[in-house]
């Protein structure tokens, strides 16, 4: 079998998009579980379910020009 | 499904039809003409043409205890149909307002649908679930949502052969997804059904259908309607998009209504689930969905806006509804008066 690895896509005035193969660690080296095979980061620093995206991002000014 | 309750002369002769002959018995009934006198009335809010259309539609999905299944190809019913989508679809088009797409890229068409998803001024259901709603609302709520959540999901992967390249990809990701990416039980459907079990109510497809006005079911016929013409797949795809832009945030809120009211898991997963996944979805929907489909055919762009803004149109209808009812101490449900035979 084959791997393409991971890709990952930084969305405009978003979340880090996340597809493919790869795990997610915490800082002390602890599994982050998911279901998921493609995960939505947050990087705006305003998700209540961080490392995730909630979508949160969409009420704040994260990366708007005023 | 059981055969809903008739609501005017054409859901009483369309269920007659299905239930008392065969196909191959009768080829004449469901006479156009039914159709024509209702012409001046808002179809959103005809009870009798939007259950017809439902129940016309629900021949593809599942059908109904004891009907024939040929029923569903069926040239009579087709027009039928056929009939009552042209008015339907009129309407929507109507009350979508007009398309303003500024042609662009993929990064393009997500940043609008975003911004026609920020700007969506409709009723917010979702703070009212989350800071007000009483056992009894929040109830309601579900069974409103029920005929769609149970079926979550399917009207969109009508879609799915009449896409390619980008697009497709993106759609696939996304009903994967929905589906539960293979794991039995994780369905969103099934966690929806989880949800309502835990507030004590049915969670069978279509146990409440005799309850839902108009309005609501208009609002999953349009997703039908959308799915089921490759002529408006650009629609559905539009209203995919914004179904998903306009997701994360209120699930959050209905998450947290739920667990004022007392619930926890398993009632509230669905909801905390679907913060998580359409975060993810927003994104792919918005840029590769629908800017991909566009970037491979720029010719559907109106379309796929216009499948979008008929949602926005739509849901804040049905919005209205409950919460007009709601804060009037009503419910948004159809009353045993209403429901009794004509």
């Amino acid at each position: 079998m084959t791997s393409d690895g991971s890709k990952i896509v930084v969305c405009p005035q978003g979340p880090l998009i996340v597809r493919g193969e790869f795990t997610i660690e915490d800082g002390h080296g602890q599994e982050v579980p998911t279901n998921r095979t493609t995960v939505a980061l947050c990087r705006c620093g305003s998700s209540a379910i961080k490392p995730f995206c909630d979508g949160t991002h969409k009420l704040k000014n994260f990366e708007k020009r005023s | 499904m059981k055969l809903p309750p008739q609501r005017g002369p054409v859901s009483a002769e369309l269920i007659d039809l299905l239930r008392t002959f065969a196909p191959e018995n009768d080829q004449t009934a469901c006479d156009d003409r039914l159709v024509v006198p209702l012409e001046s009335e808002d179809i959103l809010f005809s009870d009798d043409l939007q259950l017809s259309l439902f129940v016309l539609y629900e021949l593809h999905y599942r059908g109904f205890d004891e009907v024939d299944e040929r029923w569903e190809w069926n040239p009579q019913l087709l027009a039928l149909r056929a009939r009552i989508e042209e008015q339907f679809e009129r309407k929507l088009r109507e009350i979508a307002m007009d398309v303003s797409y500024v042609p662009g890229d993929a990064q393009a068409v997500a940043q609008q649908l975003f911004t026609l998803a920020n700007d969506d001024g409709g009723p917010s259901v979702s703070n009212f679930i989350a800071r007000e709603a009483t056992l009894e609302q929040a109830q309601e709520f579900l069974i409103h949502k029920s005929i769609y959540q149970l079926k979550e999901a399917d009207p969109h992967s009508w879609a799915i052969p009449r896409l390619n390249g980008r697009g497709k990809s993106a759609l696939m990701e996304i009903q994967f997804d929905e589906y539960g990416a293979g794991r039995p039980g994780a369905m969103h459907s099934e966690l929806f059904a989880l949800t309502m079990r835990g507030l004590e109510l049915d969670a069978e497809f279509g146990a409440y259908i005799d309850r839902l006005p108009a309005i609501t079911l208009a609002s999953v016929n349009m997703m039908s309607l959308f799915g089921l013409h490759r002529r408006l797949r650009g629609c559905i795809a539009g209203h995919l998009a914004i179904y998903e832009m306009t997701s994360s945030i209120p699930n959050a809120r209905y998450a947290r209504g739920f667990r004022r009211l007392g619930f926890d898991t398993p009632v509230t997963d669905y909801f905390d689930e679907h913060v998580e996944a359409d975060a993810v979805h927003e994104q792919i929907a918005g840029r590769d969905l629908a800017g991909g489909l566009i970037e491979y055919d720029p010719t559907i762009a109106t379309e796929v806006f216009f499948g979008a803004q008929a949602a926005c149109a739509v849901d804040a209808l049905v919005g209205e509804h409950q919460l007009t009812a709601w804060r009037s101490g009503k419910s948004s449900l159809r009353t045993a008066t209403e429901r009794m035979p004509a």
